[in-house]
């Protein structure tokens, strides 16, 4: 007697806690088998580009902090860069430093948050746990120089808001000093950790040519054996000046993209410390009144420093007609912004290229044919964020 | 191609009447070329080995509602070969159908679904095209210029019927749009004295 078996569609999400925010999954499942699977998102869609379109282009900037909430400033140096281009200036070189070292801040973040939550995922707690305290040191970083542990809001067109306070300069390199331990305590927890390595080797394999089919970027592609790093390709700010490599994986599985991760994180290190020991004193900004505030105590003093003020804060500086592509190499990948200006003060347009939505978008192709409990695990090495897959 | 212009050259030479117009600025190719042509440049893109854009980036439109052909299609990509990157545009009125790419570029798939969702383009042989980032039942194209910032309709839980429930938007004060962008010309006689002016002159 032969017995006909329906499929069971199983939904996941949105509130699960291994599916790292608000994702609706919707699988497919043949036994234990992943036959299919169906992203539902959207959940945490905000119209960010909607809001941008109308806000000047100095109200635009705190958008950019509420996409991928763990690394904010690599999104707003996308958009800094390309009203910059647009606007033809130039930023300071003590400008440019402090932009890469709040970057690589924002990379060992993100890269450390993404770490130890797909430890947790397979079952490690330790992770997390050591990961999160240093979390926190780097955020003390992030609220010292901008006033605030997470939407930082401190780049700006032409450089960023003001200087770093007195000490931090010292405080990060002594982190720099005993980061690279703890991440040595980490990999001695998970890299030859037999159960992690049971659950993540072979584990959603991408190959090269796929990668490169589904738009993949960032380590998602430099796990697959592509050499690709934008900050290496098309270098901005001051990454030319800058010594450090690109790791690549091998295998293109879960695994070789946390190896990525790891190293990736120990380059950081290393850039900041070069960053640390190149910067000079110097302005932080443009020094374009047009664009960037005075200084308060000018104002008091200054006709011209008070109508700059009050010009920039109310309408805000105008930005010639002009159409631009720019991205950055933010952790998740490549992050985009596809700007159109019409010679107002606000945006016209502003497409926002998140790495993380070309990645979810290949769920259904990564987990065909894994077994359901392979799920967080493939999901955990997306590395995805909601803010910025949803927008 | 090693240089942006020996690319600009290679793609007049090769796609000749499917191309209306080249330029280079921002160190990028910024193309413009038909609805009907797009497959084909599409693939010529991927395939030529002098090209090898093989990575689509991103797809987006622009609204210009003034405009006859109201919305702009954009195709953004990107060559890791060569190191370039390239735009690709053309101009669709509102009710058309344009040409999908997820044959060539599986990537397309979610990329044309969310400009099927913000604008309301629609896409031929799409294999699954619905809203993606909406919520479901959301009736409009939120990204159209046209779409009010505020939206139509508000969601909130009702006490009385014990549920979610959509209604439309209701606002303590309306939305207000400051124009700071006049620059001051001066209180109405000055200013007509002014016209005056330019008139005799």
């Amino acid at each position: 007697m032969t017995k006909k078996i329906k499929n069971l569609n199983l939904n996941f999400g949105p509130q699960h806690p291994a599916a790292h925010g608000v994702l609706r999954l919707i699988l497919e499942l043949d036994g234990e088998v992943v036959e299919k699977a169906d992203p539902h998102i959207g959940l945490l869609h905000r119209g960010t580009e909607k809001l941008i379109e109308n806000k000047t282009y100095m109200q635009a900037v705190p958008y950019f902090d509420r996409l991928d909430y763990v690394a904010p400033m690599n999104q707003e140096h996308a958009f800094a860069l390309a009203v910059e281009k647009v606007l033809k200036i130039d930023v300071p070189i003590r400008a440019q430093y402090i932009r890469v070292i709040f970057c690589e801040i924002g990379r060992i973040l993100s890269h450390i948050l993404n770490v130890t939550t797909q430890a947790l995922d397979v079952g490690a707690l330790t992770p997390s746990l050591w990961g999160f305290e240093e979390r926190e040191t780097l955020m003390t970083f992030y609220e010292r120089a901008s006033g605030s542990r997470l939407h930082a809001n401190y780049f700006r067109a032409g450089g960023v808001h003001q200087d770093l306070p007195k000490g931090l300069e010292e405080d990060i390199a002594k982190f720099c000093e005993t980061f690279p331990k703890i991440i040595n305590d980490l990999e001695s927890l998970l890299t030859d950790n037999r159960i992690f390595k049971q659950r993540n080797v072979d584990i959603g394999v991408v190959t090269k040519e796929d990668a490169l089919d589904y738009s993949f970027s960032g380590v998602m592609i430099r796990g697959s054996g592509v050499p690709w790093d934008l900050r290496k390709s098309q270098p901005y700010d001051c990454y030319e000046s800058l010594d450090f490599k690109i790791p690549v994986g091998k295998n293109g599985d879960c695994y070789d993209r946390y190896l990525c991760r790891i190293e990736e994180m120990k380059e950081s290190v290393s850039i900041i410390k070069q960053c640390l020991a190149k910067m000079e004193k110097g302005p932080i900004k443009s020094l374009d009144g047009k664009i960037s505030p005075p200084p308060k105590a000018e104002i008091k003093q200054s006709m011209e420093a008070l109508i700059h003020h009050f010009k920039l804060f109310t309408e805000g500086y105008r930005v010639p007609k002009d159409e631009i592509y720019t991205a950055v190499e933010a952790p998740k990948g490549e992050f985009g912004v596809y700007l159109i200006s019409d010679g107002s003060s606000k945006p016209y347009k502003c497409k926002i290229r998140a790495p993380g939505f070309s990645h979810l978008q290949s769920m259904d192709y990564l987990i065909k044919g894994h077994m359901l409990a392979d799920v967080p695990a493939v999901l955990g090495s997306l590395d995805i964020v909601f803010g910025e897959v949803d927008r | 191609m090693k240089s942006l212009e020996d690319l600009e050259k290679k793609i007049n030479s090769e796609l000749t009447t499917k191309i209306n117009n080249t330029e280079i600025k921002h160190n990028q190719i910024y193309i413009e070329t038909d609805k009907e042509d797009i497959i084909d440049v599409a693939v010529f893109l991927k395939t030529n080995e002098d090209t090898k854009f093989r990575q689509l980036i991103d797809i987006t439109v622009v609204d210009y509602p003034e405009q006859n052909q109201r919305f702009e299609v954009v195709y953004l990509f990107l060559s890791h070969e060569f190191n370039q990157r390239l735009i690709v545009k053309y101009s669709i009125a509102e009710n058309e159908v344009i040409p999908s790419l997820t044959s060539i570029f599986p990537s397309a798939n979610w990329m044309e679904r969310e400009v099927f969702d913000m604008y309301g383009v629609s896409f031929k042989d799409h294999p699954d095209l619905r809203r993606i980032l909406t919520d479901y039942g959301f009736e409009g194209h939120p990204l159209r210029k046209d779409f009010p910032l505020t939206g139509h309709s508000e969601v909130r839980y009702s006490e009385d019927q014990k549920k979610v429930i959509s209604e439309p938007v209701k606002l303590e004060q309306n939305y207000r749009n400051f124009d700071y962008e006049s620059p001051w010309e001066g209180t109405k006689y000055i200013k007509e004295e002014i016209e005056n002016n330019d008139k005799k002159n």
